[in-house]
């Protein structure tokens, strides 16, 4: 064993290390708690998920929660019971707020689950020591908490020269690792043997400070056959700290955003170590630690063996806490500790020194004056940084100074606070401003990701819009290619070309949409008349039956024109014949209907219903005979066979109607009702009048001669649409008015307007037909 | 008269190079966009609410490298428009909004009462609404940026937009006081 070169830190400071106060007497075994606090995050990393429930009976050291993340310790029961409750609890943390934690009612057996020890740990593949290790929830017990798996697997292209045992324990107060070293040396150096093992590494050095001669020489003492470095290193605040003890031991610096393990160091805590041993040699998870329970407000400030989640108040009592003589609780040492709020909080596995002090151990800090840039701050800083330089910056929110000025290398040991004259809370302005950084920082990557997904999403749109677009213009190129197919056939068909029947029989089409929307505008008036009956809808109800009125005279009139004009074809075709049939049997169904619907009711409208639709099917199946016989005696009558036909359709939808505000009549049986009925009969009679008319006519000229077609005056038709759109415009205003419930002047401005625009039409109806 | 002709055959000489080399590096060197939106852009927070009146975050970036006030983007708050103002190089205006900063919301659907209607998926700026028609729907956390465009169009009113809940892991330390804003005797009654 020969002497390692030590490099003197630069900076540091020496504040009263106060240790004597708890390393005077042996390790004691806290109390078993009545219940046990088992929080679910105790280590860097993620938070475990619990694999118990609530009423489950536990063994000690049975597993109670696991996390799948690759950072992340699962967490242990520390004695036997059952829980109690899974939720939020007491946590030792700096702002007092709760975390999710496992509670455990004990039962004082302390009843161990199965344990799996290992004799021989060499004969272990490394592996299975690191999956050993891990399933052991061990983090780091020094204080930050950097799952020990992890540590203890660098990548395969990092090789470990060195690894340091950090026995420094540089901090005041604490000497939970001073009492380890004294105590259980044996059992650390099989420890460091199961880590020298997995690492293999060069040089293995164990570094103490020199305050500790007992642990030193029983380190010594236990390492004597070993190749192991037991380095005594200057007493200074903070060598303890991992890059700075680094820098101590090898000279080398840990670059700024870099681990050690890129520079082949491993630096493991003492408290690990044994933690290490007892889950490779004793298969033991990690459920308690040693904790340094001191201050003056304790009557026998001592090193406690405690288990995990022990509430820190029943701890507090086992040492005598004076309440009358506390004044600060603090968790960790006082340099880099913080102040517990709840005193229920648990021990956790990183908590290695509960300070109980006194207003005179730790008076509160003097007012805070400006900085004085005396420079006493960056003399002291270990990690060569300007502190007041960073604190301006801070002040200033400068993110980007701050980082130039390596904020993120700042281990926030406290010492420029500690020499600061004017008592700046430095360290807390760090803390502040990296806390602001890294939200910062999540904030950019957040809005990174929502302009990705942002983008994304619009160039999916995009495409969709294209996709569809695409489809689009393929359907309208089909449709007019197949319009093309039909106008060409239709100009075949027709072999004189006669364009203005084509016109007229638009003409009518158009009127007949115009009508069957009369229609329906009717009938919801009525509807909307029958619920609610005021006299404005009476108005508009009898405006819209004369406006379908007209529009029905309208479609005959045209349609008989466009007959008189249509020049005669050459036959009855097949198509009509099939047309004849289908209207016949229409009609023939109806009838059965309606005869049905007699026979059920027996009113004796349904039976003047029944003799008319009787007589309609009649006249269709008579249409039907006739065109069969004109189809097969005469062909060019086609025309009247048309006329017939169509007069027939018009005919049975006037039947429809009459049939359907019968049966309103029926349910409701108003005055209203009834003189629609009437006028819908009058309809239908004036339908079939025209129909047998056209009968009659085709039956005694079988060869009509009709004058050729007159071309229509197409301006007059212009005007004829042109005052229909007005009108169904005015209509449509008047119900969205009368829908809206505006006020009754506005709604007879507009029924106003809406006459006026029905008399225009009919006006142009009138004249066109006039012409005709 | 030589040396006029000299001269004025160098100057075109020169003038007729250096507009090559213009030229040249006018294609070459050509910006695609406005540089000034994409930095602008950068520093929005991407929400993509619309509260500024401008369909997303890039419009808006647009909007104000061409002439329009840094002072409309809520979710950003005071320090977008400290960041838009160093950029810009003008000065920073307070918040143009009624309610003023916002604070970090999201999403969160009742799932009872959804009844599947897929508006909400339809409104989402970011794709962070997981459901189909017919199937109850559900917000991904994680994605949402807090926008609230998906609480409007839903026909049942189940979407909440609830801050967000801090936790250990995200808990921050303040600031302490500046230097000299408080003195001794005011420290017991400042506690």
């Amino acid at each position: 064993m020969s002497t390692w070169l030590i490099h003197p830190l630069r900076g540091g400071i020496h504040p009263p290390d106060c240790k004597t106060l708890s390393n005077q007497q042996p390790i004691q075994r806290a109390p078993l708690p009545k219940q046990l606090i088992v929080p679910l995050l105790q280590h860097i990393g993620h938070i475990t998920q619990p694999v118990v429930k609530v009423g489950d009976y536990v063994y000690k050291g049975q597993l109670l929660a696991d996390s799948t993340a690759p950072l992340s310790a699962p967490v242990h029961a520390p004695s036997s019971g059952t829980i109690s409750f899974i939720g939020p609890q007491p946590y030792p943390h700096v702002s007092g707020e709760m975390l999710d934690a496992i509670v455990i009612d004990t039962d004082g057996l302390d009843a161990w689950c199965e344990l799996r020890p290992t004799a021989d740990f060499t004969k272990l593949a490394i592996p299975d020591l690191l999956d050993k290790i891990r399933q052991a929830g061990i983090s780091g017990l020094g204080g930050a908490g950097f799952p020990t798996s992890n540590k203890l697997s660098p990548r395969a292209d990092q090789p470990i020269s060195t690894l340091i045992i950090n026995g420094a324990e540089c901090e005041p107060y604490i000497t939970a690792d001073d009492v380890l070293m004294r105590e259980r040396a044996t059992e650390l150096i099989l420890g460091i043997d199961i880590l020298a093992h997995i690492l293999q590494p060069k040089n293995v050095l164990i570094a103490i400070e020199d305050n500790k001669p007992e642990a030193i020489s029983a380190m010594q003492q236990a390492a004597q056959a070993r190749d192991y470095h037991v380095v005594k290193i200057p007493t200074i605040y903070p060598s303890g700290g991992e890059r700075q003890l680094i820098q101590i031991l090898t000279g080398q610096e840990v670059r700024a955003g870099q681990i050690p393990a890129q520079q082949g160091i491993v630096c493991q805590n003492i408290g690990t170590v044994l933690a290490v041993h007892d889950a490779v040699i004793n298969g033991k998870p990690l459920i308690s630690r040693i904790t340094t329970l001191t201050g003056q407000a304790l009557q026998t400030p001592m090193n406690v063996e405690c288990l995990i989640g022990t509430p820190v108040h029943e701890l507090l009592a086992f040492a005598g806490l004076q309440n009358e003589h506390l004044s600060r609780l603090v968790a960790g040492g006082p340099m880099m500790g913080f102040t517990l709020i709840d005193t229920a909080a648990p021990v956790i596995k990183t908590s290695n020194c509960f300070l109980a002090a006194t207003a005179q151990e730790l008076p509160p800090p003097p007012p805070t004056m400006p900085c004085i840039r005396c420079g006493d701050c960056a003399e002291v800083c270990p990690a060569n940084l300007l502190p007041q330089q960073l604190h301006f910056y801070a002040l200033g929110n400068d993110h980007e100074q701050l980082e130039a000025h390596n904020l993120f290398d700042c281990i926030e040991c406290g010492a420029c606070a500690y020499v600061c004259p004017s008592s700046i809370p430095l360290v807390q302005y760090y803390r502040a401003a990296k806390a602001d950084m890294r939200e910062q920082e999540q904030k950019q990557v957040k809005a990174e990701h929502a302009k990705e997904r942002f983008e994304f999403r619009q160039e999916r749109l995009r495409l969709e819009e294209e996709r569809k677009e695409a489809a689009r213009k393929e359907r309208a190129e089909r449709l007019a290619r197949s319009k093309a197919k039909q106008a060409k056939k239709a100009e075949q068909n027709k072999s004189d070309g006669n364009s203005d029947s084509a016109a007229a029989q638009e003409e009518i089409k158009r009127l007949k949409i115009a009508s069957s929307m009369a229609q329906v505008a009717l009938r919801k008036a009525q509807k909307q008349f029958d619920e609610h009956g005021t006299d404005e809808l009476k108005a508009q109800v009898t405006q819209l039956s004369a406006a379908a009125e007209e529009a029905k005279q309208a479609l005959h009139k045209a349609t008989s024109k466009a007959e008189a004009t249509v020049p005669p074809k050459q036959g009855v075709t097949d198509d009509e014949l099939k047309r004849l049939k289908i209207t016949a049997s229409m009609a023939r169904v109806a009838l059965t209907k309606a005869q049905k619907q007699l026979e059920a009711h027996g009113t004796d409208e349904l039976k003047a219903q029944v003799e008319q639709l009787s007589k309609a099917a009649d006249e269709a199946k008579q249409a039907l005979d006739k065109a069969n016989e004109k189809a097969t005696v005469s062909a060019p009558q086609q025309s009247s066979a048309n006329e017939v036909k169509r007069l027939k359709i018009a005919a049975s939808m006037a039947r429809v109607a009459l049939t359907k505000a019968q049966k309103q009549l029926e349910a409701h049986g108003t005055d209203e009702l009834k003189a629609q009925v009437e006028q819908l009969s009058k309809a239908a009679d004036e339908a079939k009048q025209a129909l047998t008319a056209a009968t009659a006519r085709q039956a005694a000229d079988p060869k009509p001669t009709e004058k050729p077609a007159k071309p229509e005056p197409s301006a007059a038709e212009q005007a004829l649409k042109k005052a229909k759109i007005e009108a169904a415009m005015k209509r449509a205003a008047l119900r969205k008015a009368e829908r809206a419930q505006a006020d009754a002047s506005s709604i007879t401005a507009l029924q106003a307007e809406l006459a006026e625009a029905e008399q225009h039409l009919a006006k142009l109806n009138q004249s066109e037909t006039a012409d005709v | 008269m030589s040396m006029v002709f000299i001269a004025v055959t160098a100057l075109v000489f020169l003038s007729l190079i250096f507009g090559a080399i213009l030229g040249f590096a006018a294609v070459r060197f050509r910006v695609e966009g406005n540089p000034i939106a994409e930095q602008i852009n950068a520093i929005l927070p991407q929400t993509q609410c619309g509260q500024c009146g401008y369909p997303g975050c890039k419009p808006y970036a647009e909007a104000i490298a061409a002439g329009d006030k840094i002072n409309k983007c809520p979710p950003g708050g005071e320090s977008t428009i400290q960041a838009l103002a160093e950029l810009l190089d003008v000065e920073p205006e307070p918040l143009d909004a009624v309610e003023g900063e916002k604070i970090e919301v999201v999403a969160f659907i009742r799932e009872a009462e959804c009844i599947g209607c897929t508006k909400c998926i339809q409104a989402c700026p970011v794709d962070a609404i997981l459901g189909a028609a017919r199937q109850m729907h559900t917000v991904i956390a994680s994605e949402c940026t807090g926008c609230d465009l998906c609480v409007e169009p839903c026909p049942v009113d189940c979407i909440d937009m609830l801050p967000v809940a801090s936790s250990l892991q995200d808990w921050k330390w303040d600031l302490p006081l500046p230097p000299g804003s408080i003195i001794a005797t005011d420290r017991e009654q400042a506690k």
